[in-house]
């Protein structure tokens, strides 16, 4: 490979690459590029830290944020624990969720809560990994507030008109984390098959989790 | 944006292509406590700077990298002529790979 | 560090106030009044942080629960919907007592 300058710098990693080694990259793409290239040569972080960091992203996914949700349904006291400090009780299961502090919410029978963030996109990442795209969107961060019904309607959610939906706009340095009621039907159920019921929807409080399968 | 009027929401999603998670790390990286080089407010205030019509031209993280830049250039982090400079050389770069038929 | 201005159950409002910047206060809730349901703790102001000010006081965080039709006069669902909002306390002031 050319270098026309005769030294060579450090590029960042990246994966194999094959839509973007076939294509023109991006004024964006060129300019991340660009960016990762010098704040490395600059010293600001290494390329390790960016590894671990790519790594770390990778890393995380839904199945946190339900392995903290199916122990607070089989255990009283975790689940105290959790609604008190969520990032502490996510630790106690060996999940690192950070320093900013996420706070749950529990669905009860009379409250159905339900998470956006209408100024930028702040999303639990540490317990659920990326946001969806449509939690960005500017549909659902403009209609969640509006019409939460509706927008739960779009997702297969009905809720009866005698039951509370709380919208919580994250508006501060807190993020929100959904605690779905426990489906029935699960009493001989362990922990690991509990995990499994909980999706991220549910997390985020646009569905509730399905029963097991008969 | 709350409360503003909008069309049904589009359950689509994409997975994160490489260059977005990248740009992922590098904000995590940045305002890290440990390095408190920006803050997440300042990345937030830099969104907004961007402009109307950055929601609708540009995608979600097209408008991340767009701020980061911004801001280190505000803070002097990096300088307007060193960014051009080695834009143009990543692009060549990435031109002379794809004409020699792709990286080994 | 001082005490907080507001107690769980107040009943506060949203500031009725338009300035430029990084303002954490969504426009759509400016004026609307509810009840704190939590108070949250202190935190740095964003509306300094976003320009690098760093070193000012933080500002005690409140969570504050609106009724939805507190918020849209039309608001489709039930009555008893609500929205909760994290907000900064030099956005909050006093609702009056109002039998409304």
């Amino acid at each position: 490979m050319s270098d026309t300058h005769g030294h060579s710098h450090p590029h960042p990693p990246h994966p194999n690459q094959p839509d973007i080694e076939d294509a023109p990259l991006t004024h964006y793409q060129i300019l991340e590029l660009a960016v990762a290239e010098l704040l490395i040569e600059k010293g600001i972080f290494s390329g390790d830290d960016m590894r671990r960091t790519l790594e770390m992203i990778d890393a995380r996914s839904p199945a946190d944020g339900a392995k903290v949700v199916a122990r607070a349904w089989v255990d009283p006291e975790f689940k105290a624990r959790l609604l008190e400090d969520t990032n502490a009780a996510a630790a106690e299961l060996g999940i690192d969720a950070g320093t900013i502090p996420i706070t749950t919410v529990e669905n009860t029978p009379s409250v159905h809560n339900a998470i956006v963030c209408t100024l930028c996109s702040c999303y639990p990442r540490l317990l659920l990994g990326l946001p969806p795209d449509w939690y960005k969107s500017r549909a659902y961060r403009s209609r969640l507030v509006r019409e939460p019904r509706a927008v739960l309607a779009e997702f297969g959610t009905v809720l009866p008109d005698d039951i509370e939906v709380r919208v919580h706009d994250s508006t501060a340095e807190l993020r929100y984390l959904v605690l779905p009621m426990r489906p029935a039907a699960t009493e001989n159920m362990d922990e690991a098959a509990l995990a499994k019921l909980v999706t991220r929807d549910c997390m985020i409080g646009v569905t509730v989790p399905a029963p097991p399968p008969d | 944006m709350g409360g503003l009027d909008a069309g049904p929401v589009t359950r689509t999603e994409h997975d994160y292509a490489p260059w977005e998670k990248r740009v992922d790390a590098i904000l995590r990286l940045l305002s890290s406590p440990k390095r408190g080089i920006l803050q997440v407010d300042e990345l937030r205030r830099g969104i907004e700077d961007l402009g109307p019509g950055a929601y609708d031209e540009l995608s979600y993280y097209e408008r991340w990298i767009s701020a980061i830049s911004n801001l280190l250039i505000e803070k002097g982090v990096l300088t307007v002529d060193e960014l051009g400079r080695r834009m143009a050389e990543v692009e060549a770069r990435h031109e002379a790979e794809r004409a020699s038929g792709g990286a080994a | 560090m001082s005490a907080p201005r507001f107690p769980v159950g107040a009943a506060v409002r949203i500031r009725r106030a338009y300035p430029p910047g990084h303002v954490r206060a969504p426009f759509y809730l400016r004026g609307c009044a509810g009840a704190v349901s939590h108070i949250v703790g202190d935190m740095a102001n964003p509306e300094e942080f976003a320009y690098g000010r760093c070193d000012g006081p933080p500002l005690t965080v409140y969570r504050v629960r609106i009724r939805q039709p507190d918020i849209w006069p039309d608001y489709a669902g039930p009555a008893q919907d609500t929205l909760v909002v994290d907000v900064y306390e030099n956005w909050l002031e006093p609702a009056e007592q109002e039998a409304t």
